[in-house]
């Protein structure tokens, strides 16, 4: 049942990139063009996508376990520190030059070609590089 | 207001609702860089979750075909620079699993409940690629 539920929210989360046109890089860097021909279409995204997840965590406030079964997450108690700033920094440095970030690149493997197919596999290497060589340095210094 | 307009809001409403239903459901996060991140790493002990996950990437990589078979296309415009391309993805998914998360886990889940990183997060990840997007523009002379 979890498994089910987990691939038709998936389904549905690449239904609203696709309907959207998030999918596409040109329509999200024409959002990030501000100085440019401003296309305020991923303001849009964020404005629907925050408002019904936000019911959602309303809801979820007022129990303790999911549905089905397990803890339900809690508020997130980190502080807003060097790693979350730099992270979000490289992130953004990246999205600003292709346009893509990951829920789109996974979304269009199948329809956008040998680019998307690139972008999602150094992505994968980016990950794996983080997580076994840049992580571990990290912990130890911090 | 215009077409382009409502299907962002729709699609975002889309994306907001599998998100809460991954949150309510089954106690998950929508976040696809924490999701696919984790896919990479061994499934060691966590066998169900691991599958989980799996089955929410195959949600989304089947996504456009559903969306063809109920009559919508979208083209996807990006750059053929193989180097761009690269640099943009290795960035992206360092930046990504160093920051925790990404427009989905920070921008549409963490901030609907208010967190103080993903707002951080967010307002970070945007600065720095109009920014990126400005200056590309400049070098290139001001045409698109």
């Amino acid at each position: 049942m979890r498994t089910l539920i987990a691939l038709l929210s998936g389904l549905v989360f690449g239904l609203g990139l696709m309907l959207s046109d998030m999918v596409n890089p040109a329509r999200v860097l024409a959002f990030l063009d501000i100085f440019g021909a401003w296309d305020l279409t991923l303001a849009f995204v964020m404005a629907g996508g925050l408002a019904v997840s936000a019911g959602a965590w309303a809801l979820a406030g007022r129990r303790d376990r999911a549905v089905c079964g397990g803890v339900l997450p809690g508020k997130p108690t980190g502080a807003i520190d060097a790693q979350l700033i730099g992270g979000a920094s490289l992130f953004g440095l990246g999205w600003g030059l292709v346009g893509v970030c990951p829920g789109p690149a996974i979304t269009g493997l199948l329809i956008g070609g040998w680019p998307i197919a690139l972008f999602v596999a150094a992505m994968l290497a980016g990950m794996i590089a983080h997580d076994a060589l840049i992580a571990p340095r990290l912990a130890r210094t911090a | 207001m215009p077409e382009d307009w409502m299907n962002g809001l729709l699609g975002g409403g889309l994306i907001g609702a599998a998100a809460g239903a991954l949150l309510l459901l089954n106690g998950r996060i929508a976040g696809v860089s924490g999701i696919v991140g984790a896919l990479l790493k061994s499934p060691q002990g966590e066998a169900l979750a691991w599958i989980e996950r799996a089955a929410f990437v195959i949600g989304l990589v089947t996504a456009p075909l559903v969306f063809g078979a109920l009559g919508g296309a979208r083209d996807v415009i990006i750059t053929q620079n193989a180097g761009l391309l690269i640099a943009g993805g290795l960035l992206v998914g360092v930046g990504t699993r160093m920051g925790s998360g990404c427009t989905s886990g920070h921008g549409i889940c963490g901030m609907a409940r208010l967190s103080r990183r993903s707002i951080a997060a967010v307002a970070t990840f945007m600065g720095v690629a109009v920014l990126v997007v400005a200056l590309k523009t400049l070098i290139s002379g001001g045409g698109a």
